[in-house]
């Protein structure tokens, strides 16, 4: 995904603040960067960079409205199917964390007006690690996770 | 190119969306078993999907989405024989895009 020389360089801009980890990226990497893609965020080294790229805060309320699908045990950590269904009215958008991946922010749902909370799809992850779904709604970041563990890790290497 | 299979099937008022998208979806951390030499980073950055021109859902995805993703939801207001538009842009540039009739 980065090489090396990036992965220092981010480190040190992730930390002085996502506008310039993004100028950053771009300035290495001009096709990167798309309009809306969130570079900052999905290469950002912690759940909480993550969460404060993508959505400025990483305070997150536990919730019991959210449930996560996954498995308990993934085989193959390559392909690991995780569904995320929110019964939180308003929820604008549901993201996915592998807290362990090198970089967790695997997937930002935006939903529209007539969307509901639900999304499904199929993740890799490195090693065990929980998965946690984050659903904003009305300004605020709810969140719940589930620990899945690992038997071949899917990231590379 | 297809590179999309994509699926919407009305149910009373809610539709359920299946895709399926051919891609490699590359982390840029493997390396090549026979040069040695890393395989760069090729993964789909963003999926749009729009009903009738409006936008249902945007996905915003990270090299860490498995290879030759899946994407499912579901979305109200939607009757059979609607048509949905699917399209996925990647980080070299590179997409594509499909529509089909809701059934």
């Amino acid at each position: 995904m980065i090489n090396m020389k990036r992965r220092t360089f981010l480190k040190g801009s992730v930390a002085a603040g996502a506008v310039s980890a993004a100028v950053g990226a771009g300035l290495l990497t001009p096709r990167m960067v798309l309009a809306a893609w969130p570079s900052a965020a999905f290469e950002a080294k912690s759940v909480d960079g993550a969460l404060d790229a993508l959505m400025g805060s990483h305070q997150l309320e536990g919730s019991d409205k959210i449930a996560i699908r996954a498995p308990d045990i993934a085989e193959n950590g390559a392909v690991v199917p995780v569904s995320v269904t929110a019964e939180i009215p308003g929820a604008e958008a549901i993201s996915i964390i592998a807290e362990q991946n090198a970089a967790p922010l695997t997937a930002s749902f935006i939903l529209g007006a007539n969307t509901e909370a639900f999304v499904s799809t199929r993740i890799k992850m490195g090693k065990t690690s929980s998965v946690i779904a984050v659903v904003k709604a009305n300004g605020k970041l709810y969140s719940t996770g589930k620990e899945v563990k690992v038997t071949i890790g899917g990231c590379g290497g | 190119m297809a590179s999309i299979k994509i699926r919407a099937k009305v149910d009373g008022d809610v539709t359920t969306v299946k895709a399926l998208i051919s891609h490699p979806m590359d982390t840029g951390l493997v390396k090549d078993k026979k040069t040695g030499k890393p395989i760069p980073a090729h993964f789909i950055q963003e999926v749009t999907c729009e009903h009738n021109g409006n936008n249902v859902l945007t996905a915003l995805w990270g090299a860490a989405i498995s290879k030759n993703p899946y994407l499912s939801f579901k979305f109200k207001g939607a009757k059979a024989g609607d048509t949905l538009k699917l399209s996925w842009v990647d980080n070299k540039g590179e997409s594509d895009s499909t529509e089909t009739k809701i059934s």
